[in-house]
């Protein structure tokens, strides 16, 4: 592994063409709507299209297209990983050739933790049916049978005669063999493999990083490219009403000033509209923003308040507008029952902030898009260009630049649009950059949520109803104006409770979105695992029981669990029951191997304690212990986290340890940190200091275990970070006897 | 005109004396390798060294800096063989790497005047660089790392 290049389109296809000196092979992979289908999906999304590519020279360098964003989860050494191992190719002579936004690599939407888990198998294949026809090539050059030759390092070799062919070698031979038969693909046993499953390979990128020399969305540049930024309306939908392009104009450097589109709702991928500042640097087009002084007409939105907001999300929870989950009777139970527990949780608006903000450049020639960016869905930039500029999709090249963080906000592309309306209207290249004020107050939010649950407790202590009431404004409002209840949000973590009750009822209240509602790092699994992790943990204290061998007899017997038989339409992250089955046996085995590494019941030091939560998120299971001590001052310390992650096969075990690790801490700034709140449509907080996540600090050591397992490979990216915050809530409630329901906890001065 | 001298090398800035040294080297004299965080001084993504002091260019206006020699992430080593950079790899510390120019330019000048820094040390003199993809805890053991090494090198 030595260059890594992003070349250009023409540069690719002239890469690509066939010809004698390159071994080209196409596989079939599974495309899956672009659009904005998240992550939960229907199930009919298995179409097949076209094609991810492995390229091999004459001069013996293996290219493997990475055709999925990298943006800290280390898909672009996972994904060669995999091809390297099936193909058998030599490590160090791999090339990484970032793909551009095309459907014929089927879907390169980067989120829903679904690179592994859509790719694995065709990625594989894609090896393999290159290292056949490298072997088929040798095996006729030494008129051998092809099963006494095998691929290792970028060789073939004889077997038996030890005499070997270098993959370059084959090159011209090899690609006028016919494609091997899918049903023919020989695929490497598993104690054969020498990448997949290892941790010792170091990330491709991780020189580049270490001295600066990557490529973010934010560092393109292009000749003669001038800078923007946008003043954005400061409440959804607002329009302008009037600015003063003089003022701006005045500032050194500032070169031109564009009123953009106003916004029609709904939002989609859509710019939001305003005024673009053009300048000769960036900090000139800060200064002719700030001069701006755009005023702007009232919007609907104004309404939005976080704190009457929260009023009327707790008044959703009370009269359910439509019931997604029920089985037995839960009002029965509940009146029958010894004892019935109620509580209410609430998180509120979140926001992504990724390290690096969006950033975008496009240069418009000759009918032609050259789009460079931070985005996790190319094809969806391009789509979007092409829909809202009128320039043909085949003319709109997206190059995917590294990204400095995604987390969902980089899947919707509208600063990429932005870049495109003004290269387009002012024939220069130009870079748009968000200001970290801008993706705070401009965002595609995490939903503020409110939830009521209750349970009751029969007559020999068992749990025997669940009740689950929910109010957040849904993503679907984003597309669809108006739309004021959850979708596919519902099958992440509320109607999949997996606990053996027998009387369940899960239900959804209306709640009016006011800002753009988008996906944020495994989205609505934040506030319903933390209610349904919470909530599990307080009839462990009602029953006076452990909290981990409650949590084990909740979950109940080994079963698989269907939930359309308790009349829920379960979308499992769009995968299948048969291949991604809900099981409880991984359940409560990723709480074993949690609390042995916690030591949990062990005698803990005064002022601490241990919480556990499970939570099963994008067809992988996590289960997390965390101690906190409280000291003198009635302030909270996360000391170490513990967590067991079944992920099915474990790819890339370095790289999923760091995604738990990040995971920890993702969860513990939205628990003790993270909030938006509104007033009058506006976001309040605009920076670090108002919107504060996890620093030094506040950084718990993380201690991660993978579950071996043979099971199809599941999500990675998401779901550690779903447990985290109610085990820190449950571990606080066994350190202090407090039960915080209500995020983040700096409200409560306990940090 | 500002004479500007980025890892020894000098350049004439005629632009707003105003402007942030950030977007100086990065929009004007084209060094990428310093981040944009937040604009504020708030997250260190954009760290860099001047006189060797470690400082946040996006709040500093190249006007304040004169004569001193600015130090940014690719001015560290010829070729990433700064300990701290080599630590940075064997850990494989990055995960997206966005924040990470800012994180190995604090970690320097924490081993500069601090060999061995323990983890207090390490809170301390990390706790305004933030990382949102969470790896702090990778940081701290490849700053010990990294004072290992150096320790190393230094006695060979
Ligand atoms: S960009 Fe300078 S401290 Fe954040
Ligand atoms: S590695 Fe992504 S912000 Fe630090």
């Amino acid at each position: 592994m030595k260059k890594i290049e992003n070349v250009s389109r023409r540069g690719f296809l002239k890469k690509l063409g066939i010809s004698s000196t390159a071994l080209v092979l196409g596989v079939q992979l599974p495309s899956m709507l672009t659009i904005p289908k998240a992550l939960a999906g229907s199930l009919a999304t298995d179409k097949f299209a076209p094609n991810v590519y492995v390229q091999i020279g004459t001069d013996n360098i293996v290219s493997i297209v990475v055709h999925r964003s990298e943006m800290g989860q280390g898909i672009r050494t996972s994904i060669p990983m995999i091809v390297a191992d099936e193909l058998g190719a030599d490590w160090e002579k791999i090339d990484i050739v970032q793909g551009l936004g095309d459907k014929k690599y089927g879907s390169q939407n980067t989120d829903g933790s679904r690179s592994v888990r859509r790719f694995y198998q065709p990625l594989r294949e894609a090896g393999a049916s290159a290292r056949m026809m490298l072997q088929q090539a040798a095996a006729n050059r030494w008129h051998v049978d092809v099963s006494e030759t095998k691929a290792d390092n970028n060789f073939i070799i004889h077997e038996t005669s030890g005499r070997q062919l270098s993959f370059g070698s084959l090159v011209p031979a090899a690609s006028k063999m016919a494609l091997p038969e899918a049903s023919a693909l020989i695929l490497k046993a598993k104690q054969d493999f020498k990448f997949i499953g290892k941790s010792d390979v170091a990330l491709v990128d991780g020189e580049k990083i270490a001295t600066g020399a990557t490529v973010f969305g934010f560092d393109v540049e292009l000749d003669n490219m001038q800078y923007a930024v946008i003043a954005r309306p400061p409440v959804l939908a607002a329009k302008v009403k009037s600015f003063n392009a003089d003022a701006a104009k005045a500032i050194n450097g500032v070169v031109d000033i564009v009123q953009l589109a106003d916004l029609e709702e709904p939002a989609v991928f859509k710019p939001l509209g305003g005024v673009a500042v053009i300048a000769t640097n960036t900090w000139a087009a800060i200064k002719g923003r700030e001069a701006l002084d755009v005023q702007w007409h009232e919007s609907e939105h104004q309404v939005y308040n976080s704190d009457t907001y929260k009023e009327a999300l707790a008044k959703g929870c009370d009269n359910p507008a439509k019931v997604l989950r029920s089985k037995g009777d839960v009002a029965k139970a509940l009146s029958d029952a010894k004892q019935v527990l109620k509580a209410s949780y609430y998180v509120p608006e979140l926001i992504h902030v990724p390290m690096e903000p969006p950033a975008a450049t496009a240069h418009y020639h000759d009918g032609i898009f050259d789009i460079w960016a931070c985005t996790q869905t190319p094809q969806s930039a391009q789509g979007t260009v092409a829909q809202i500029t009128g320039v043909a999709a085949e003319n709109i090249n997206v190059n995917v630049t590294l990204l400095g963080g995604g987390f969902g906000r980089k899947s919707k592309p509208d600063f990429v649009v932005e870049a495109a309306i003004l290269s387009k209207q002012l024939n220069v290249p130009i870079k748009v950059l968000w200001t970290r004020e801008d993706e705070i107050r401009n965002g595609y939010y995490h939903a503020a949520s409110y939830q009521k649950l209750a349970a009751g407790i029969d007559e020999r202590g068992q749990v025997s109803a669940w009740q689950h009431h929910v109010a957040e404004p849904p993503i679907g409002a984003t597309f669809s104006k108006g739309a004021d209840l959850i979708g596919s949000e519902a099958s992440l973590g509320l109607i999949d409770m997996p606990y053996d009750i027998a009387n369940v009822r899960c239900a959804i209240g209306k709640a009016p979105a006011h800002t753009r509602i988008g996906w944020m790092r495994s989205v609505t699994n934040i506030n319903h695992a933390f209610a349904v992790c919470s909530f599990a943990d307080e009839l462990a204290n009602a029953k006076h029981q452990d909290s981990k061998a409650h949590l084990l007899t909740l979950i109940g017997k080994d079963r698989k669990i269907d939930f359309s038989t308790e009349n829920a339409e379960y979308s499992n992250y769009g995968e299948t029951l048969d291949k991604f089955p809900v099981e409880t046996a991984r359940m409560k085995a990723v709480i074993e191997k949690a609390s042995d590494m916690a030591k949990w019941g062990r005698k803990l030091p005064k002022g601490h304690g241990l919480g556990i939560a499970m939570h099963r998120s994008f067809v992988s299971y996590v289960a997390c212990v965390v101690e906190v001590s409280e000291n003198s001052d009635g302030k909270i310390k996360v000391h170490d986290v513990w967590m067991a992650v079944d992920c099915g096969l474990a790819v890339n075990p370095e790289r999923i340890r760091s995604q738990m690790e990040g995971a920890a801490i993702f969860g513990l700034s939205l628990t003790f940190f993270s909030e938006l709140t509104a007033n009058n449509g506006v976001i309040e907080q605009s920076n670090f200091d108002g919107y504060q996540i996890a620093r030094y600090s506040d950084a718990p050591t993380t201690h991660v275990e993978i579950i071996a397992s043979d099971a199809a490979p599941g999500g990675v990216g998401e779901p550690g970070v779903p447990p985290i915050a109610p085990a820190i809530c449950n571990a606080i409630f066994n350190a202090t006897g407090k039960r915080y329901r209500e995020l983040p906890l700096k409200q409560y001065g306990i940090v | 005109m500002i004479t500007l001298t980025v890892n020894g090398k000098a350049h004439q800035f005629n632009d707003d004396g105003e402007m942030p040294l950030l977007w100086a080297l990065r929009d004007v004299l084209k060094y990428s390798g310093t981040k944009y965080g937040c604009g504020k001084g708030l997250c260190g993504a954009c760290t860099v060294h001047v006189d060797g002091q470690p400082i946040r260019s996006c709040i500093t206006p190249v006007s304040a800096i004169a004569e001193q020699k600015i130090t940014t992430i690719e001015g560290l080593s010829e070729q990433g063989e700064h300990p701290v950079q080599q630590a940075w790899q064997s850990l494989n510390v990055p995960q997206c790497g966005y924040c990470q120019s800012g994180q190995i330019m604090s970690a320097v000048a924490l081993l500069d005047r601090n060999a061995k820094p323990n983890d207090q040390d390490i809170d301390l003199a990390m706790s305004g660089n933030i990382c949102r993809c969470g790896t702090y805890q990778r940081i701290k053991k490849a700053i010990h790392l990294a004072a290992d090494l150096a320790t190393e090198v230094k006695g060979s």
